[in-house]
């Protein structure tokens, strides 16, 4: 019974990555077309009603400005529900064990959950875009760069749920990350106004926040306008990605709350 | 011979509190190995760092000789473990769930092997319910199909029948004697011990984090099992009538029933006959052969407790 079959080094990855994209998949009415909804609610505010009549950027409507924020609001919030609402069901539901016995090495283990979370952050993303389509269109002035911030937002925000699991010790906890670190971080990033016309108090602080340099570079892809210059953008995202990143595989390699 | 599962000097603490301490045993490639013990025994503890859900404070685990921390891709592949709790994914079905773990372990489906498991733990009907809709005995047959979907040569089994019917499980254990002629090796804890006793060749017993025996079970029925007779009394005593107290003679059932070890002391006769001398009228005598349950109250102290709050 028990003859040895060959082991294919790359599966427990590929299987892990595939189980996680069919998680958010089953409950695609929570995890794609909620956030979906509720983005086409901001769409219509800020588009049909107050987009023609307000402009904070010269030479392009606010329903313009806005949408660009938008889509990386949804690639943000829905990279990070991923991760840290997985791994935290896992540990909460005890079948983290599941996968702690088998071979899939740490590195296969944050791989696929961060993919997973990017692909349906990356989803949401451009369903936003193509309901917007509707309400305005957009330069798309450097394609690439604005797909590289929307990966590199997800692929962030993904370590972020990560790490959110992991020191979650029950629901409360979790929904603390959400509603008192990423929320506000959202809101006072840009999404909504330029940080140029904050006094220069609020401008400088803002600047502290992570948030603005993702909005503000995938604004600047997309627009060819913005506060900062892309390679600022860029150069601040990929730092914090890299130290998130690095926090996530200290904790998952050594298997902190995740092995007894 | 190569043992499947060695553990050397193997110690656990949680917070302090010491929950394996300083255990060494072996286990032979095609053993059926019980390891017995209350809870909090420190079984479940030990089971963990083989699998690997655990880590280990000091001590050495080797499977089929492979050191389970430094080659733990490989010897993670050789294990398969059904773990105590209900651990399930309630997300997915059977299938896909199984299918998910031969990815996990990093072999391709097998279908025919996949049918087997189905086939013969019973889950053919339930294949496509998702998990959160069977039953407890179903998710526990899930189990056993999800530990052994790798084809490992070790599976461990802790508790597989906790709160199983009795169909179940004889299913399960029919099940498990198959799949050990066939090679596998088999380390299981049980709380029923009658079935440790048919299902074992070598039993370890484990108390306090301790390894308190490690012996095949025919030696350790024999070492610590003994016999005991037991006598219906006619009227209750109140106290042992004189020249029994030493034997390790004792009253039971209020008083109607005395319990005399037979190891060394006087026999049926002897006592019988002291019984008479004595005018004490006997109802009944039996001799009963100890069963693991005696070894295990005795080498654990539970019985010893127990007696000592019955007085």
């Amino acid at each position: 019974m028990s003859e040895q079959r060959r082991f294919i080094p790359w599966l427990p990855f590929v299987t892990l990555l595939q189980k996680e994209v069919r998680r958010f998949w089953r409950v695609a009415s929570q995890t794609l077309l909620t956030p979906i909804i509720t983005a086409s609610l901001y769409l219509f505010v800020f588009g049909a009603t107050l987009g023609e009549r307000i402009s904070v950027l010269p030479g392009f409507s606010y329903a313009q400005f806005v949408i660009p924020g938008l889509i990386l609001m949804g690639v943000i919030n829905n990279a990070f529900a991923n991760t840290s609402s997985s791994l935290f069901m896992s540990r909460y539901l005890g079948n983290i064990v599941d996968l702690l016995v088998t071979p899939v090495t740490p590195a296969q283990f944050i791989l696929a959950y961060t993919l997973a979370a990017m692909i349906r952050g990356l989803l949401v993303g451009v369903a936003v875009w193509a309901i917007s389509l509707y309400f305005a269109e957009l330069p798309w002035t450097n394609p690439l760069a604005a797909i590289g911030m929307a990966a590199l937002a997800s692929f962030l925000f993904a370590q972020f749920g990560l790490i959110a699991a992991i020191y979650s010790s029950n629901f409360d906890s979790l929904s603390m990350y959400s509603n008192f670190i990423l929320l506000p971080l959202i809101y006072l990033g840009g999404v909504f106004y330029p940080i140029s016309i904050l006094p220069p108090l609020w401008a400088g602080l803002s600047h502290l926040n992570p948030l603005f340099y993702l909005i503000d570079g995938f604004r600047h892809a997309i627009l060819g306008v913005g506060d900062l210059s892309l390679s600022i953008a860029f150069g601040v995202g990929i730092l914090l990605a890299s130290g998130l990143f690095g926090w996530a595989a200290l904790l998952i390699g050594k298997g902190y709350r995740l092995r007894s | 011979m190569v043992p499947a599962l060695s553990i050397q000097n193997l110690t656990k603490s949680y917070d302090g509190t010491p929950a394996v301490r300083n255990i060494t045993f072996a286990i032979e490639p095609g053993e059926i190995f019980g390891l017995l013990g209350p809870n909090g025994a420190g079984k479940s503890t030990t089971i963990n760092m083989v699998a690997g859900a655990t880590r280990i404070d000091s001590g050495r685990i080797e499977v089929f000789g492979q050191d389970n921390r430094r080659d733990y891709l490989l010897t993670r592949r050789l294990i398969g473990v059904m773990h105590q709790e209900l651990v399930i994914d309630n997300f997915f079905t059977i299938d896909q769930t199984l299918r998910f773990h031969s990815g996990y372990y990093g072999v391709t489906d097998d279908p025919a092997w996949r049918r087997q498991l189905i086939e013969r733990l019973g889950l053919g009907p339930h294949l496509h319910k998702i998990m959160i809709k069977l039953s407890g005995g179903l998710k526990r047959r899930f189990m056993i199909a999800k530990a052994l979907i790798h084809k490992p040569p070790l599976l461990i089994l802790d508790e597989p029948t906790a709160g199983v019917d009795v169909e179940l499980r004889h299913t399960l254990w029919d099940f498990v004697r198959e799949i050990n002629t066939q090679g596998t090796t088999i380390l299981l804890t049980t709380h029923y011990l009658e079935e440790a006793e048919q299902m074992c060749g070598r039993i370890a017993i484990m108390n306090h984090g301790d390894l308190v025996a490690l012996e095949t079970t025919a030696a350790l029925l024999e070492r610590l099992g003994g016999r005991t007779l037991l006598v219906e009394l006619r009227q209750p005593l109140v106290a042992l009538p004189p020249g029994l107290e030493r034997c390790g003679a004792r009253l039971a059932g209020n008083g109607c029933r005395m319990e005399v070890p037979m190891n060394g002391g006087p026999d049926a006769g002897e006592v019988l006959g002291l019984l008479c001398s004595q005018g004490i009228a006997v109802a009944d005598i039996e001799t009963r052969r100890a069963g693991l349950e005696e070894v295990f109250l005795k080498l654990t102290g539970i019985g010893r407790r127990e007696r000592e709050s019955e007085r």
